[in-house]
């Protein structure tokens, strides 16, 4: 199992986010170049799960949105805790828009 | 054996209950279920008031700056502390001080300096590095992560841990490793920092328990000065040992306090919920469910507090605290999940903490020791050293 989320990116869209189920989940907000711009969590406090987080998005936002990509998994904290240490360790930064996040509570992993 | 409160007890174990009742279980409605933190401001203010409690640092010895409290009080606390959504793996949120590496207690005066206080003082973030993919039950013989010397001042370590939490955040920790041949005597404890080149966290190990996450770490020609041995070559066995026969007492209080929790919900609950023109405490086979969960409670908090009387006599209390640990694990477990069925489907919701008992609860049957070692070490200590 890739420890990445090596999905294929989906056009964000409002039409493709309606056909989103509420299940809970990670996902991935890419910007035109399809580069990580946020890596988001759709916890048990969402109350419409990965649709609800992603419609939020498409309310509201200071980005470029083009793409997302996500997975649903019960495992939601570990894995986006997992998902930003991969991006820290790949790109030695926060991605654009959780640039809200300490680096340093986050932990290091070499995912290499 | 009596196991009535005396004064001090009875206190300690109404003002810790209290904080759970009015500073956790409000703090915790507004976070996710699964939640395993509080923010920086929160977590201050409760550390404040365990601090005002003169309970901070728990499992600190006096002599550190901990209470100084028996292992009965100890367990009590436990088993008070753990009586929240988050309080299996994270009791009060560690508003009494968290889990500390009590190796650590044994290191010499410069490791002391440079190791210890600053974890006693929240400064650093410590991880225990004993498991590995080969086993964690037996780590004896399971241990092959390899510490060769070299030259005078330095060893060479090359292995692979894995069920490690916390290494990912912490800034150094204990690995074990193997400097001597095989069984006990050839593993010793070395303090390893995180930034030291060689020492990869590779992996989350994502499980059951949705909050914290264990990692697999890779050590590859990991450098360690020799005055980071801790204890003596060869006696790392030792140290960790020590460290889960202790470890396990606490541990098993806190299985109790979840299930104690559980069933008193389950009880309420029962006296409700109407199904067919009565309620659910008026079905036989609903009050059997629940004489059950009683049966259980009460034997696993007679053991816990029977190992923990039996580590504060000073005597060898080994078999005490496997039985503890299996019996309180085992047993809440059974209530959790009792209790979860009666609840119906209300029982599988995020909406009651039931739910993440029940995952977490059923960690607490293989974490620190499967039910089925706890069950060889009693059995070694019944029929004798022939079974090693």
């Amino acid at each position: 199992m890739s420890i990445r989320l090596d999905k294929p990116w989906i056009e964000f869209s409002k039409q493709r986010v309606s056909l989103l189920t509420g299940h809970l989940g990670v996902y991935q907000l890419g910007n035109p170049q399809q580069e990580i711009i946020y890596i988001g969590v759709a916890d048990a406090q969402s109350r419409f799960g990965l649709r609800g987080e992603l419609e939020k998005w498409l309310e509201f936002n200071d980005f470029t949105i083009s793409f997302f990509r996500l997975e649903v998994t019960m495992a939601y904290k570990t894995r986006h805790a997992e998902l930003i240490q991969i991006f820290l360790n790949d790109f030695k930064r926060m991605p654009l828009a959780n640039k809200h996040l300490n680096v340093a509570s986050w932990g290091r992993l070499s995912a290499d | 054996m009596d196991f009535t409160l005396n004064e001090e007890q009875t206190m300690i174990v109404d003002m810790v209950r209290k904080f759970v009742q009015q500073e956790i279980i409000p703090v915790e409605k507004d976070l996710d279920p699964d939640a395993d933190e509080v923010d920086h401001d929160t977590y201050a203010k409760l550390v404040e008031k365990t601090k005002a409690m003169g309970l901070y640092g728990l499992d600190t010895p006096p002599e550190y700056g901990g209470p100084d409290i028996s292992m009965v009080t100890r367990t009590l606390i436990a088993i008070e502390c753990s009586q929240h959504r988050a309080g299996l793996y994270v009791p009060c949120y560690n508003a009494f001080g968290g889990a500390r590496q009590a190796q650590l207690f044994e290191a010499t005066d410069a490791q002391k300096e440079r190791y210890l206080y600053p974890m006693l003082k929240g400064e650093k973030k410590v991880f225990f590095g004993l498991s590995e993919p080969s086993g964690g039950s037996d780590p004896a013989r399971a241990i092959q992560t390899k510490a060769v010397r070299d030259g005078n001042n330095h060893w060479v370590l090359n292995g692979t841990k894995l069920w490690i939490s916390g290494a990912d955040r912490a800034d150094y920790g204990l690995v074990f490793a193997r400097t001597g041949g095989e069984g006990r005597s050839g593993v010793t404890a070395f303090i390893v920092e995180t930034d030291w080149p060689g020492f990869n966290v590779t992996r989350v190990v994502h499980t059951l328990r949705s909050a914290k996450y264990a990692t697999e770490i890779h050590i590859e020609n990991l450098r360690v000065p020799h005055e980071n041995i801790l204890g003596e070559e060869g006696g790392g066995f030792a140290i960790a040992n020590d460290r889960l026969a202790r470890q396990r007492v606490p541990y098993a209080a806190e299985c109790l306090g979840v299930a104690i929790r559980a069933h008193e919900m389950a009880v309420e609950y029962s006296k409700i919920r109407e199904t067919f023109g009565a309620t659910l405490s008026s079905r036989q086979g609903i009050q059997w469910m629940l004489v059950e969960n009683e049966i259980d409670l009460r034997s696993a908090r007679l053991l816990v507090l029977d190992a923990a009387a039996k580590c504060d006599s000073g005597l060898p209390f080994r078999t005490e605290s496997a039985i503890a640990k299996l019996v309180c694990a085992e047993n809440g477990f059974r209530v959790v999940d009792r209790s979860m069925q009666i609840h119906g489907g209300l029982g599988v919701a995020k909406d009651l903490p039931l739910e993440r008992w029940f995952r977490e609860m059923r960690i607490r049957r293989i974490g620190e020791g499967p039910s089925e070692v706890q069950k060889h070490v009693i059995a070694r200590d019944i029929i004798g050293a022939s079974l090693r």
